[in-house]
């Protein structure tokens, strides 16, 4: 069935609390209003007041309540209006979620949900992407869909993973991307990248929004005869490295995207693991393809030239293949 | 038929004894517990970490505590030991947490009264105070969720009351009308910081209403008082009612923690709270009303030092955790 990423999440999050009564949701503006983005449009009358939980603006308490409850068997699915508030919670993120299996054997089967990423003119408030402060944390998960199929299918194994989850969902995706996904319910397994493109030449590995950029460059690329392979992460913790070796083994030259600033970002972590373990199979440096290290800005021409595009993973591209 | 007045009045008063004895014997053992920590273990060097103790609080956790049924949730502060003790965990498991043995409820991967066991229903404490104040409203929100008349109690001092986590959980737990009892040791300083410097209305109850739930004002170092009012609060959560607060005034005696000699404590105001030991003033009242005579009350505290003695022993003789334990458990499937 044809559906944007929107609807897939939508899609994902109504099947699991059909399937199980102990997950419910929790977040600013998500009952009456349908969330910010209507993710959760028509679940407050569908599911009712208990399942669908309108709370004050209170990041902190929407996630410690989703700590609390999820340590008693329930499974909390809590919203974060806009990732960039994700800060006001992140004590309870990184301090309690993260960190109770491993101090005293709790489990804490709870999602994160967070709109995150620029190119919507939300500035430097409304845009980031802040998956880098999680991903360096032990114990929590973090999942950046692209595609609404992998939408609908990374968030029905969220709900159901037994680890606390960070759900970044790309919002200039949400209504952009429209495609063909199955209505049965069918899973995509954290921890798995894939290979959306074959190549030759070069890997491009990136995730989330970057995903689209890295496929306009490789069309490009393509009528230049520079051959792009391309894989999506997909999940970032755990990270599928095994996949990403196998492509650099296979193209000996890597491009490292992604849509997040440059210092401490994920590109930094995969450039060190495949200069670990397969350095001998490179033929070239490994390119980052990155926004600058500053907040996003506002302005469309500061914050087109914050965001990396096809032109420019083109660029580095080219100069890396001719390397 | 009702019983006559004489017999309800021996079977009241009867019960009352019983129950002096039993908060006797967890303040006393909690007491102890703390003390052999404190005292000796710390500074024989074998507990390594850090130390927080509830000394001179016991009244706080034992009177609110023995209010609990089995599926009740606690979210106890660093300075509630007897939490432990009442739902059942053996002061064995507590040396071995302090000692970083495996015998301890996080088996060496956290120290001192950073434990928790969801099968008891205790869900640990953090170090960032108030952070269990949100937690405690998602464990109180999942027992309404459920459909339960249980309740979760949520305990932490006068500073942790400055957090924003507080004010968010409480707040949320008063807008959702969560069954939660807040339970304030306000024992006057958090570390090295008077009250005074801690907040600007007189009582940590003057923020109830700012949330539109109820609180009460109560000597934390008369246990019979404490457990009255925990009384109170759990039949007004349990009646769906919403949150309660309640707040127990007490003292710190003995600095933040093991390393710290509180010489920023007047001196005078340690006399003065050490002459309303909750412990102390227990006993008395059970001799003045004939519910004992110091012959019980000193067999009591020898059963609890052996008891204590051999919890140590067991926990000495409990392995440290093997280094390949580093890696496991960070994940489900880790």
């Amino acid at each position: 069935m044809l559906m944007t990423y929107l609807e897939a999440v939508r899609r994902g999050i109504w099947e699991e609390m059909e399937r199980d009564p102990n997950v419910f949701l929790l977040g600013e503006d998500i009952g009456v209003y349908g969330g910010a983005f209507k993710v959760t449009a028509g679940m407050l009358d569908h599911f009712g007041e208990a399942r669908v939980i309108d709370t004050p603006i209170s990041e902190s308490a929407i996630v410690g309540a989703a700590i609390g409850a999820s340590l008693m068997g329930l499974r909390p699915v809590a919203e974060i209006q806009f990732a960039d508030f994700i800060t006001c919670a992140y004590d309870q993120i990184v301090n309690f979620a993260a960190k109770c299996r491993y101090r005293w054997g709790a489990a804490v089967p709870m999602v994160i949900r967070a709109p995150s990423g620029g190119g919507i003119h939300g500035g430097p408030f409304h845009s980031q992407n802040p998956e880098a402060w999680f991903a360096h944390t032990p114990g929590l998960k973090v999942v950046t869909p692209a595609t609404a199929h992998d939408a609908k299918g990374l968030i029905k194994s969220a709900i159901r993973d037994n680890d606390p989850v960070l759900f970044f969902e790309h919002k200039a995706l949400y209504r952009r991307i429209k495609e063909d996904v199955p209505e049965d319910d069918f899973t995509v397994p954290l921890g798995k990248a894939a290979v959306v493109r074959e190549g030759r030449n070069l890997s491009i590995i990136t995730y989330g929004a970057m995903l689209y950029v890295a496929r306009e460059a490789a069309e490009t690329l393509a009528r230049e005869g520079i051959s792009a392979e391309i894989v999506d992460l997909r999940t970032l913790v755990p990270l599928d490295d095994q996949t990403v070796l196998e492509s650099v083994k296979k193209t000996s030259k890597v491009l490292l995207l992604h849509e997040d600033t440059l210092t401490g970002g994920m590109g930094a972590e995969l450039a060190a693991r495949i200069s670990e373990k397969v350095f001998e199979y490179l033929d070239g440096p490994i390119v980052r393809v990155t926004a600058p290290d500053t907040p996003v800005p506002y302005s469309p021409p500061l914050e087109e030239a914050f965001l990396p595009n096809a032109a420019k993973v083109a660029e580095r591209a080219r100069w890396l293949t001719h390397y | 038929m009702s019983a006559p007045a004489a017999v309800r009045d021996h079977r009241q008063a009867e019960q009352k004894r019983e129950l002096a004895f039993e908060f006797l014997r967890y303040m006393a053992m909690m007491r102890e517990v703390e003390d052999r920590i404190e005292r000796k273990l710390y500074r024989q060097g074998k507990i390594v970490g850090g130390v927080y103790v509830g000394r001179g609080q016991e009244a706080i956790p034992v009177g609110v505590g023995l209010t609990s049924d089995t599926d009740d949730v606690f979210c106890p502060s660093h300075r509630d030991l007897a939490i432990f003790l009442i739902r059942g965990i053996h002061p064995r498991q507590i040396f071995a947490q302090y000692m970083g043995r495996v015998g301890g409820l996080t088996r060496g991967k956290d120290g001192n009264m950073h434990m928790g066991d969801m099968n008891r229903r205790i869900i640990s404490i953090i170090s960032a105070m108030a952070a269990s104040v949100p937690v405690a409203a998602g464990a109180a929100l999942a027992l309404k969720y459920k459909g339960t008349h249980n309740v979760a109690y949520c305990f932490f001092g006068d500073g942790a009351t400055s957090r924003g986590d507080w004010h968010e959980g409480v707040n949320l737990a008063a807008v959702q009308k969560l069954p939660v009892i807040y339970v304030c040791n306000n024992n006057q300083y958090a570390y090295s910081t008077p009250l005074s410097k801690q907040m600007c209305c007189a009582d940590v109850a003057d923020r109830a209403p700012g949330y539109g739930i109820p609180a009460e004002i109560v000597d934390g170092n008369d246990v019979f008082a404490v457990h009255e009012a925990a009384l109170r609060a759990v039949k007004h959560a349990r009646a769906g009612q919403g949150p309660y607060l309640i707040e127990c005034k007490t003292f710190r005696m003995t600095g933040h923690s093991a390393h710290d000699a509180a010489d920023y404590v007047p001196r005078h105001l340690l006399e003065e709270w050490e002459r309303k030991d909750p412990i102390a003033r227990l006993e008395k009242r059970m001799i003045q009303n004939h519910w004992a005579k110091q012959d019980d009350i000193e067999q009591l505290r020898a059963e609890i030092r052996r008891e204590v003695d051999d919890a140590v022993e067991w926990a000495e003789k409990s392995p440290f955790p093997d280094p390949s334990e580093l890696l496991d458990n960070v994940y489900e499937r880790s």
